[in-house]
């Protein structure tokens, strides 16, 4: 509920353009079909993401809202049976293209996943792990890296003292911001959440709430749920996945207000899924 | 998942599962394969116990110093184990880090880096049925391949080649475990994060899966130390009174010196290959345990 103001407020400066796509956007999914195997998985994807807003992907079980997001950073690719067709592209840049390296896109694609994933080490060196990788050795370089990410995922205050402390001790809703906080040490562009704060409580799921509502003055969040209330709450647009399909895609106020299809209707209100 | 509207309410388990009337025998047929596994496990026991008090019965006598700094003798009284007991250790030192590295280089061409097709499902079904392939046989290959094709002759180093050959399937396949092991989620947040396929390995999937890799390596070796017939079938000698000096030096290991004491027919001789045998199964305990530090050491919780 204490988002809903912050929502309001944004609406206020975006109404002046009634279209969706305001701003430059930082995904376009251009006719994107996915199988595993003989199943297919996403039907003929076409989404705009715009950039510093939050998108969220609404949907029930198996509508393939998890495999889209995932494939928005290629890890789809880990899964061997996977064929796509279409395109994908990050700012222009086709992400399938094959000069395009993978680990490129995912520096500037950060990744949040259902359960807390923490590394089996200290605080500290989870957040520092991506930074290493990308070759960052100074002690100090990485010191302050360590120290904005954690305020940047609201966590400094509680972890400052002790940061040598191994990240398993940490609660679900902390590990989860840790999550967070170790995704924006690589200074990403979009931040991809796979259902964040489906394995959390509620204090730590409104935690999580408002700090996307923080993160999105300088991310472009694309954040799947299952929670409708949660899409309605935090997000600026919503794409409603079924079957595969985008039913609908629009404004989250259009969508929860007054929804074109009659399935987006439906689910909205609780009817299925 | 959570909005699963909750629609089940707390006083819906109405059915009566009171006093069912087969629990006798329920409870009857409980007892009696519990009897069964537990005489599995007896058995077992009493056979090693067994084995153990009829070895340091026969062996214990002749267990003393001068079997550590004898070489093999005519004279019961004063044959000694030095030859093989420093084979053994060299071979060893050849085997470990040989098989180490075919093996579990193998296992991560395997599992992280190879896309499942035919080709590596062939290789996959052919190490496991390598594991089961008698080891005579890879004492006969070692003989063709390293003995005479490559000139090795009767060498340590063409001993450690075909040892480190047998238990190769066993290292490739524990280690292959040991990296499924690794919780997917922890490889997804490294790819996710831009990380190559080798800094998720080594930053990632080896820390956690080293306790699982080393114990399966060590057992491996345990079981090289006890084998005779490949270093048979290439030609390890059975007498030989000089300590090997380089990795071409011919040699002996321990289990083909015990075999060669138990043919002889003088019962002292039976004896001294009785309290080799004390020391071989030592040696065994030893690697094991080591197997098992390592493993409690090394232990993380996921």
């Amino acid at each position: 509920m204490l988002a809903s103001q912050d929502k309001n407020t944004e609406y206020e400066e975006n109404t002046t353009t009634e279209t969706k796509k305001t701003g430059d956007s930082v995904y376009k999914v251009d006719q994107l079909n996915l199988w595993y195997g003989e199943d297919q998985a996403l039907k003929n994807i076409e989404l705009d993401i715009p950039e510093r807003e939050v998108t969220a992907i609404i949907g029930p079980s198996g509508c393939g809202k998890s495999t889209f997001i995932k494939t928005l950073n290629r890890l789809t690719e880990m899964i061997p049976s996977v064929k796509t067709s279409g395109g994908i592209y990050y700012r222009s840049q086709d992400i399938f293209d094959k000069k395009y390296k993978v680990e490129q896109l995912r520096t500037k694609v950060g990744m949040v996943f259902q359960n807390p994933n923490p590394f089996p080490k200290s605080i500290y060196e989870n957040i520092v792990y991506g930074p290493k990788i990308h070759g960052i050795k100074d002690k100090k370089v990485l010191d302050e890296i360590v120290e904005s990410s954690l305020k940047g995922a609201a966590l400094w205050e509680e972890v400052k003292d002790d940061l040598k402390r191994n990240a398993f001790g940490l609660s679900g809703g902390q590990q989860q911001r840790l999550c967070i906080a170790r995704c924006l040490a690589i200074e990403p562009d979009v931040l991809l959440m796979d259902e964040p704060t489906s394995a959390l409580d509620p204090i730590s799921t409104l935690k999580i709430e408002e700090l996307v509502q923080e993160l999105k003055k300088n991310y472009s969040i694309i954040i799947v749920t299952h929670n409708m209330q949660q899409a309605g709450r935090i997000s600026d647009n919503t794409a409603f996945f079924l079957n595969g399909e985008v039913v609908e895609y629009d404004r989250t106020d259009k969508i929860f207000s007054s929804p074109d299809d009659k399935r987006t209707e439906d689910y909205i209100s609780g009817r299925f899924g | 998942m959570k909005e699963v509207s909750q629609e089940t309410t707390p006083g819906a388990q109405t059915q009566h599962l009171s006093a069912p009337s087969n629990l006798p025998k329920r409870e009857w047929k409980n007892r009696v394969f519990k009897t069964i596994f537990a005489t599995a496990v007896g058995f077992s026991l009493l056979m090693l116990l067994i084995l153990i008090i009829r070895i340091i019965t026969q062996g214990i006598g002749s267990l003393d110093w001068q079997l550590f700094t004898n070489f093999a003798s005519r004279h019961p009284e004063q044959a000694g184990l030095k030859a093989p007991l420093i084979g053994t250790i060299w071979m060893m030192a050849l085997t470990a880090p040989i098989s180490f590295v075919l093996g579990v280089g193998t296992a991560i061409y395997l599992e992280e880096y190879a896309k499942p097709n035919r080709f590596t499902a062939l290789i996959q079904t052919n190490i496991s049925n390598l594991a089961g392939v008698p080891s005579v046989v890879f004492g006969l290959l070692g003989l063709t391949l390293f003995v005479r094709e490559l000139a090795l002759g009767r060498s340590l180093i063409a001993g450690a080649l075909t040892m480190s050959l047998l238990i190769l399937p066993i290292i490739v396949v524990s280690t292959q475990e040991a990296l499924r092991a690794v919780p997917s989620e922890l490889k997804q947040a490294s790819y996710a994060m831009g990380a190559t396929t080798w800094q998720t390995i080594f930053k990632v999937v080896l820390p956690a899966s080293v306790p699982g890799i080393l114990t399966g390596t060590i057992l491996a070796l345990s079981r090289a130390i006890g084998e005779t017939a490949p270093l048979i079938m290439i030609g390890a000698l059975t007498y030989i009174a000089f300590l090997p000096e380089s990795i071409m030096s011919q040699f002996t290991v321990m289990p083909i010196q015990i075999f060669n004491w138990t043919n002889r027919p003088q019962e002292e001789f039976h004896m001294v290959a009785a309290a080799g045998i004390i020391i071989l199964l030592v040696m065994l305990l030893l690697m094991n345990s080591i197997a098992v530090w390592i493993r409690n050491k090394f232990q993380r919780r996921f």
